[in-house]
C-alpha cells in the first residue's frame, strides 16, 4: 500500500519530495506555478480584467472552499472504500449503502438524546459492528473469490437500500448540529475593496471548515495508525502478502475484521458529518458509492494517500463544475477518471 | 407457463447447436407460436419484453462468460442507442426531434452504440478483474448524471416522450404481435450469432484469454484487441435491444439508464447463468414474471427487496445461476436413476 511510499506527513514527507522533484524537475515546476497562481487568486485583490473572465471572486473562493470540503468528505467516505480494498481485495459495492445507514442511525440515535455528537458515536460502531458482521459471516467463507464478494456486495446494496426506502421512507432528514457549530467564520480573505476602502472579507460556515478539519485529523490518524503502530503494521504486512502474515502466527481474520470495522465504522461516521452538511435522503447511497469509486479509481486502490490525493481532486472538480459550467459538470469529474486511467491504469498512487 | 418454457430451454446448455435437443426445437416452436395464444398483455408486457431484457442480458453475458469482463454498462450503451433514436428521430417533447427517417436513424444509433461500448472498453480493458466493475459502474453513474443534468441535449431531468416505431408493410409495430416477433427475431438472431461466435476462433481466443491472458499474450495474440473487439459486439447487441427497449416504453429518461435499472440487468444475468446464451433469457422471463405478478404474493414497494434476495441467494449458493441450479438437479435425478448411490450434496458447491 502507500504507506512506504509519499505522504503529507511531516516525518518521512521529505525525502520523498525531494525524491519527486528531482526525478520529476519539469512537473514539479509546473505544479509549483499552478499553486502560486492558485494562491494568487485567493488572497489577492481580483483586478477588473479578472473579475470580467471569471466572475466575482467571491463565487470562486467559495467554489473552492466546498470543492476542499466536499473533497474532506469524500475523503472520509472513500478511506474505508480503500482501505477494505488493500487488504482484503474486496471492492465493497455496499459502501454508499453503509454511508446512508449511518446517516439514519445517526439521526435516529441524535433525535433521541438530543445529542449530535452520540449521533456520530452510534452511526460510527453501529455501522461498525455490522462490518464485521459483513465479514465474518458473508466474506470471509468466500475469500479469494473477489467477484463473487463484489457481486455479493451488489445484492446487500440493493436490499439495503429498499428497506432502508421502506422504513425511513423518501423524505430528506436534516440534523441538528451543536449550535456553536452554525453560523459563518469571517476569513482572512478579501472578496473586495468598497469604495470607501474598506475590505469585505469572505465568510464561510464554521460547520463546512470542521468537516475539512475532521477529514484532516482522520487523514493524519489512520496515517498514524498504519504507520506508528503495531496492528498498523500487522495490516501493512498483510497488504503485501497475506499468506506470510499468517504463517507468522498472526490471526489475520481478526485482522481483517478489524480493518473491516475501521472501514465501515468510517462510512457511517461520514454519514453522519456528510448528512449534516448536506442532508439525508435515498438515492445519497448511489452518489457517495460513485463518489469513493471514482476516488479510488483516480487515487489508487488501496492506496489511503492516494484517497486523499483523489478526494481533492474530484472534490475540486465536481463544485468548479457545478459553478463554471453546470450541464456539463459531470463531464469534468469523468475526464479525470479517463485522463488518469490513460496515464497511469492503477491510480495516482497505485501500485501495481 | 413460465416454468414450462424454462425447463424446456435451459435442457439445451449441454448440447452443442449442431444436435438439436428436442426440448429446443420445442421452445422454438412454443416461442414461435406465443402470440397465437397469449393476451395481449401476455405477448407485450412479458414476451416482448422478456425478450428485450434478454437481449440486452445477452450482451453482458457475452462479455462476462466469454470474456471475463463484467461491464455495469450495458444498459448504459442501451440507453444511449434509445436516446439517439428520440433524438435523431421524432419524439413528441419538442427537444431536438432531428425528424431523420427509421432507416437512417436506427442504423445510426446501433452503430453509435457500438462506438460508445468500444471507448467503454478502451477505457476498462487497461485494467483487469474487479476494477471492470468499478470503471464501468462508474461510467453508468455518470451517463445517468449527465443526462439529467444536461437539458440541450437530452432534456434533462423529463427525458424524451412519443418516441414511435415506424409503420412498415400496413403494419403498425408497437402492436404486440408484430412487436413480439421483431423483438423475438432481433433476440434469436443475436442469441444465434453469440453461439456461433463462441465457436469461432474469435470466440474461442476470447475464452482463452479470460482463462489466461499471461499465456494468451505469450502466444502472440493482441489481448487488449480481442477484449476491445468484444466491447464491440456487445454494444451492436446493447444498442439494437436499446432501439427495442425506447420502442417498447415509448419514452427515455434519466430513470431509464439510472444505476438501478443497469444492476438489474446484471441480476438479470447472473440469476439467469452466465455459461450460457440461453441463461439471460431464463434471468429475464423470471425477473419480468417477478416484477408483473410479485405484486400478489408480496407488497409492491417491497419489489427491490425480494429481486435483491434472489440475486444474492443465486450468487451465494448457485454461482452459474439458475441454468447451474438446473444442471445440478438434473444430475442428480440421473445420478440416482442409474446408480442407487447416496445423493449428491446440493448446496454451495463451486
Amino acid at each position: 500500500m502507500c504507506a512506504t511510499r509519499g505522504h503529507p506527513a511531516p516525518t518521512g514527507g521529505d525525502a520523498v519530495m525531494r525524491q519527486f522533484i528531482e526525478r520529476h524537475s519539469f512537473w514539479s515546476l509546473v505544479i509549483a506555478v499552478a499553486a502560486a497562481v492558485f494562491l494568487w487568486l485567493i488572497f489577492a485583490v481580483w483586478p477588473d480584467w479578472l473579475q470580467a473572465g471569471l466572475g466575482r471572486k467571491k463565487t470562486f473562493v467559495n467554489t473552492f472552499l466546498n470543492g476542499l470540503t466536499l473533497g474532506g468528505l469524500y475523503f472520509l467516505v472513500a478511506s474505508g472504500f480503500t482501505l477494505v480494498f488493500g487488504l482484503m481485495r474486496n471492492v465493497n459495492l455496499a459502501h454508499g449503502s453503509m454511508y446512508l445507514l449511518g446517516a439514519y442511525l445517526g439521526y435516529e440515535a441524535a433525535e433521541a438524546t438530543g445529542n449530535w455528537f452520540i449521533g456520530l458515536a452510534v452511526a460510527f460502531l453501529a455501522i461498525a459492528v455490522t462490518g464485521i458482521l459483513l465479514q465474518m459471516l458473508i466474506f470471509r467463507h468466500m475469500e479469494g473469490d473477489d467477484l463473487r464478494q463484489t457481486l455479493v456486495t451488489i445484492g446487500i446494496s440493493i436490499i439495503a437500500a429498499d428497506l432502508m426506502l421502506a422504513v425511513w421512507s423518501g423524505t430528506t432528514y436534516q440534523f441538528t448540529p451543536p449550535e456553536w457549530l452554525f453560523g459563518a467564520a469571517e476569513l482572512p480573505v478579501i472578496s473586495a475593496v468598497r469604495s470607501s476602502g474598506d475590505a469585505v472579507y469572505i465568510k464561510y460556515p464554521i460547520y463546512r471548515l470542521t468537516v475539512l478539519g475532521v477529514a484532516v485529523a482522520v487523514g493524519i490518524g489512520l496515517w498514524l495508525f498504519l504507520n506508528r503502530t503495531r496492528i498498523g503494521m500487522m495490516i501493512r504486512a498483510g497488504v503485501n502478502d497475506r499468506e506470510m502474515l499468517a504463517a507468522t502466527g498472526v490471526n489475520v481474520q481478526l485482522v481483517f475484521a478489524l480493518v473491516f470495522a475501521i472501514g465501515a465504522g468510517l462510512a457511517g461516521f461520514a454519514g453522519v458529518v456528510g448528512g449534516t452538511a448536506l442532508s439525508i435522503a435515498p438515492g445519497e447511497d448511489i452518489r457517495y458509492l460513485l463518489a469513493s469509486l471514482v476516488v479510488v479509481i483516480v487515487g489508487g486502490l488501496g492506496s489511503v494517500t492516494g484517497a486523499a490525493i483523489g478526494a481533492l481532486l474530484i472534490g475540486l472538480a465536481e463544485q468548479f463544475g457545478l459553478a463554471y459550467f453546470p450541464t456539463y459538470g459531470v463531464v469534468l469529474t469523468f475526464l479525470i477518471m479517463v485522463v488518469v486511467l490513460a496515464v497511469r491504469p492503477q491510480g495516482i498512487m497505485g501500485q501495481g | 407457463m413460465a416454468t414450462r418454457r424454462g425447463i424446456f430451454f435451459s435442457g439445451s446448455p449441454g448440447n452443442p447447436l449442431a444436435r438439436v435437443h428436442p426440448a429446443a426445437l420445442l421452445a422454438g416452436v412454443f416461442l414461435l407460436a406465443y402470440p397465437a395464444f397469449a393476451t395481449d398483455f401476455f405477448t407485450f408486457q412479458i414476451g416482448a419484453y422478456s425478450l428485450i431484457l434478454g437481449t440486452v442480458a445477452l450482451s453482458l453475458m457475452m462479455l462476462a462468460g466469454y470474456g471475463g469482463m463484467v461491464s455495469l454498462a450495458q444498459l448504459t450503451v442501451a440507453g444511449f442507442a434509445g436516446y439517439l433514436v428520440a433524438i435523431l428521430g421524432d419524439n413528441s417533447v419538442g427537444v431536438m426531434g432531428l425528424g431523420w427517417p427509421w432507416w437512417v436513424t436506427v442504423p445510426t444509433a446501433i452503430l453509435a452504440a457500438a462506438v460508445f461500448a468500444t471507448l467503454i472498453g478502451l477505457i476498462s480493458v487497461r485494467t483487469e478483474g474487479i476494477y471492470t466493475i468499478m470503471i464501468t459502474l462508474a461510467i453508468a453513474v455518470a451517463f445517468f448524471y449527465f443526462v439529467r443534468q444536461n437539458y440541450d441535449l437530452f432534456n434533462g431531468f423529463t427525458g424524451f416522450a412519443g418516441i414511435e416505431p415506424p409503420t412498415l408493410f400496413g403494419l403498425y409495430w408497437r402492436d404486440p404481435a408484430p412487436f413480439y416477433y421483431l423483438s423475438l427475431a432481433v433476440a434469436g438472431f443475436f442469441f444465434f450469432a453469440v453461439i456461433y461466435c463462441a465457436r469461432s476462433t474469435f470466440g474461442l481466443s476470447l475464452q482463452a484469454i479470460r482463462d489466461n491472458p499471461r499465456r494468451m499474450r505469450a502466444i502472440g495474440f493482441d489481448v487488449t484487441l480481442h477484449r476491445v473487439a468484444a466491447y464491440f459486439f456487445s454494444g451492436v447487441i446493447a444498442g439494437s435491444a436499446g432501439v427495442l427497449l425506447v420502442w417498447f416504453n415509448g419514452r427515455i429518461s434519466p430513470g431509464s439508464v439510472g444505476v438501478d435499472v443497469a444492476i438489474d440487468i446484471l441480476v438479470i444475468a447472473v440469476v439467469g447463468g452466465l455459461r450460457h446464451p440461453v441463461g439471460p433469457f431464463v434471468g429475464a422471463l423470471a425477473f419480468v414474471l417477478l416484477e408483473n405478478f410479485a405484486i400478489d404474493l408480496i407488497d409492491r414497494e417491497r419489489f427491490n427487496t425480494v429481486i435483491g434476495l434472489a440475486f444474492l441467494l443465486v450468487v451465494l449458493f448457485s454461482p452459474d445461476g439458475l441454468l447451474g441450479l438446473w444442471n445440478r438437479v438434473k444430475d442428480k435425478l440421473r445420478f440416482r436413476r442409474t446408480a442407487q448411490l447416496r445423493p449428491l450434496e446440493g448446496g454451495g458447491a463451486e
